[in-house]
């Protein structure tokens, strides 16, 4: 039997509805940004206002994924494998300028900006932000679940085009790159 | 060639004989590790043989960044090594570098920079105690911490404009005089708040059996292990080392000041844990005695000496401040330390954290090697482990309280 | 200190050479006599307490007549005198003795120095590569490595919705 539309698009604005406000963050806080993301968990800011306070640390329970921090060349092959194993749909917000744009470290080792590895819905600027601001972010992604989301996933589906800028590698002169390949799908995993 | 980990899984040389061990990847993404470290544990069953940590995934060339930033530039970066007490890595970095460039300090700014350092004592101090009770499964020890913590921030915030981050610091000062309602909040805090949120903390773990239990007898760091290995600070003095550069080598206003040295004798994690939170005692009381006794007066050295930045009002009204802000923030011009190098440490939260600055007589320095006493805790985690279940791993890594930029830098 | 510096010259002669800077008081030290210099530190001088050890690329430094140096911060734990003693080494193979089996602690701290110099420490037990991933090949603190690096950092194969 095939549902008229008119109930599918119910169906949307009740996932929606649920997925938006129960967003279970896994926090994947590397530097200074987690503590302010610990700061808006706890007493005064209390991130459960927003009904994204459970907090998982397993990436398989989780659908939005909070990168807090710079993320650095080594962090690069991890930080891919676990936004691989969040069940869709899932939502990645870029906390503070160094996940953002590399921030202040323009360095040999830091990547400027995840979004240049990973798609990023919500970037939040400041170093680190201040816990209004993730608050803010978290408003800000509830919206765009709810604006853009579907009860199966297809708006994820259709979305097969890598997003974000291309990477610097291929910019620069060949004399100037040394070629270190990394690929998650190796290198976390047993050498032979 | 692949980046692959640096340590490889398959540890263990002599598998055949010994088949039982397994090998389990702890980490970098573990809640237990607060941030990003990994361990690479060989286990018997549930008890851990043989740790290695692999480290480096923090790792953003904080000292390769500090030769190509001038000596007040770099302070924004300090900041972000040791993120939980910002204010004494500030510190710390410009105690060297006045050091390098032979200023004295006025006595205001000796006073103000005390205070401070001693409130991001206590803020680091009540992050390790909440976190490591957090990762116990003591979730209120941790909320009541935090709230104790937003209150710091909102001084520092009252302070310098940034409540997580302030660089205040400067070259032979600070950025700016603190203002009377600063100094009410401090008395505040350290006389209704603080007093309150210690003994609530204390009332909460000091008698929590399930507490006393995970952390009693765990991770033993004897006195001599202790020296050998290089270890600083409240690791060391749980372990009963009496070392203590406020006291050893007094620096900034603390020779003025009457305060204890904490030590404990059993070197175990709830020693870690209670010289900690004696600690904080230690500084409510150095802050209670420098917070009434602040002296009147600049808190920069003299514009004379060439050194410090000339607030706002002299830089635009007189032509000495104009030149002489000229002067420092031109490339070619800037500082000119003596070429030589000098190391200058003070005593973080963690331990002694000193820089090692070799000048060549330009305005950004050589070297700016950090010594950072999570490094030296972190490489103790093998040792402390050994012979322990893996239940006991959070336990020992909340009461060494490593902070992963700070170790990876 | 000065008795440890005298027993020092008496002892050592022409391969040390000492100064003082503020309140540091340094041995610049020959690197084949390093081991003997600071057994002698650890048990006669009882600086018993390493505190860090740095090191320097003195590449294009300003009169500087060797590429590499590398310095140990000692301290007595009682009663917290200090002494830096100072090695330099060169290219193409720098190589000093690791101090590893007089303080435990230099363990990670020659790690780090072989990682970010390229300084070989003979004699420790374990000497891998420790912030730097293992597949990486320069030294990354060395004056003649860029700061931003050479596209390293960006040798990364994107991931899209359409993978996840």
């Amino acid at each position: 039997m095939k549902f008229p539309d008119f109930i599918v698009t119910r169906l949307d604005w009740l996932a929606n509805e649920a997925r938006a406000n129960s967003l279970w963050p896994m926090p994947f806080a590397t530097a200074c940004c987690g503590i302010e993301l610990m700061a808006t968990a706890a007493s005064r800011y209390d991130i459960g206002r927003f009904g994204a306070e459970a907090m998982r640390f397993s990436p398989r329970q989780c659908d939005l994924m909070l990168v807090a921090g710079r993320v650095v060349m080594k962090m690069v092959p991890v930080l891919q494998r676990i936004w691989l194993q969040m069940p869709e749909p899932k939502w990645c917000i870029s906390m503070g300028a160094c996940a953002s744009s590399g921030g202040v470290f323009d360095t040999y080792a830091v990547v400027q900006g995840i979004d240049r590895f990973l798609p990023v819905d919500v970037y939040i600027p400041g170093c680190p932000p201040r816990p209004e601001q993730l608050l803010r972010s978290v408003i800000d992604l509830q919206e765009k679940v709810k604006a853009t989301g579907t009860v199966n996933a297809r708006e994820v589906a259709a979305r097969a085009a890598y997003e974000g800028p291309t990477s610097l590698a291929n910019q620069l002169a060949p004399d100037e790159t040394m070629v270190v390949p990394g690929d998650y799908r190796s290198a976390t995993r047993l050498r032979d | 060639m692949p980046l692959a980990p640096a340590v490889p899984f398959s540890v263990d040389e002599e598998a055949p004989e010994k088949e039982f061990l397994y090998t389990l990847n702890f980490g970098p993404q573990h809640p237990a590790t607060h941030t990003t470290l990994r361990l690479v544990l060989t286990l018997d069953g549930e008890t851990i043989v043989k740790a290695v940590p692999d480290i480096g995934y923090l790792h953003s060339g904080f000292e390769k960044l500090g030769e190509d930033l001038d000596y007040n530039q770099y302070v924004t970066i300090v900041d972000r090594m040791n993120y939980i007490s910002p204010i004494c890595n500030e510190i710390s970095w410009h105690h060297a570098v006045e050091k390098l460039m032979g200023i004295e300090l006025t006595p205001r700014c000796k006073y103000i920079r005390t205070i401070i350092a001693e409130l991001a004592r206590i803020s680091d101090h009540l992050l390790c105690v909440g976190a490591a009770a957090l990762d116990l499964g003591g979730i209120t020890a941790f909320l009541y911490a935090f709230n104790m913590r937003e209150k710091i921030y909102d001084i520092f915030e009252t302070m310098a404009g940034q409540r997580f981050h302030p660089s205040y610091t400067r070259v032979g000062g600070l950025m700016v005089d603190v203002t009377p309602e600063w100094v009410e909040m401090t008395r505040r805090f350290i006389r209704d708040d603080f007093p309150k949120a210690h003994a609530d903390i204390v009332r909460l773990l000091n008698r929590n059996k399930i507490f006393i239990d995970r952390t009693r007898g765990i991770g033993v760091l004897t006195k001599e292990e202790a020296i050998n290995r290089s270890a600083a600070g409240p690791v060391a003095r749980a372990s009963g080392v009496t070392r203590d550069l406020r006291k050893d080598e007094p620096y900034l206003a603390y020779p003025d000041l009457d305060f204890d040295v904490v030590c404990s004798r059993s070197g175990d994690c709830l020693a870690r844990y209670l010289v900690r939170m004696e600690e904080m005692r230690e500084s409510a009381r150095i802050i209670a005695q420098a917070v009434e006794n602040i002296p009147a007066g600049p808190v920069n050295v003299d514009v004379e000496d060439k050194l410090t930045i000339p607030d706002k009002a002299a830089t635009y009204r007189s032509i000495e401040g104009l030149i002489q802000h000229f002067e420092l923030f031109m490339w070619n011009r800037r500082w000119k330390p003596p070429v030589d190098e000098v190391y200058g440490a003070t005593e973080a939260p963690n331990g002694e954290l000193g820089f090692y600055i070799v000048s060549d007589g330009e305005g950004r320095p050589w070297r700016a090697r950090t010594r950072p006493p999570s490094f030296i805790h972190f490489a103790l985690f093998p040792l402390l482990m050994e012979g322990h279940v893996i239940s006991d791993v959070p336990a020992v890594l909340g009461s060494l309280n490593i902070i992963a930029a700070e170790l990876d830098r | 200190m000065p008795d440890v510096q005298q027993l020092m010259t008496d002892r050592f002669g022409d391969a040390f050479r000492p100064s003082v800077f503020r309140d540091n008081v340094r041995y610049a030290v020959l690197a084949d006599r390093l081991i003997e210099v600071m057994t002698f530190l650890r048990t006669e001088g009882r600086f018993d307490f390493l505190v860090d050890i740095a090191g320097i690329d003195y590449l294009h430094y300003p009169d500087a007549t060797d590429r590499y140096g590398v310095v140990y911060c000692l301290a007595n734990s009682e009663t917290a005198e200090r002494v830096y003693v100072k090695v330099l080494l060169n290219d193409p193979e720098p190589r000093v003795k690791s101090v590893y089996p007089i303080w435990k602690g230099a363990d990670w701290m020659e790690r780090e120095i072989y990682d970010m110099y390229g300084v070989v420490f003979e004699g420790h037990p374990d000497l891998r590569r420790i912030l730097m991933p293992e597949g990486f090949a320069l030294y990354p603190l060395r004056k003649d490595y860029p700061l931003r690096g050479r596209g390293e950092r960006h040798n990364f194969p994107p991931v899209t919705r359409a993978e996840s």
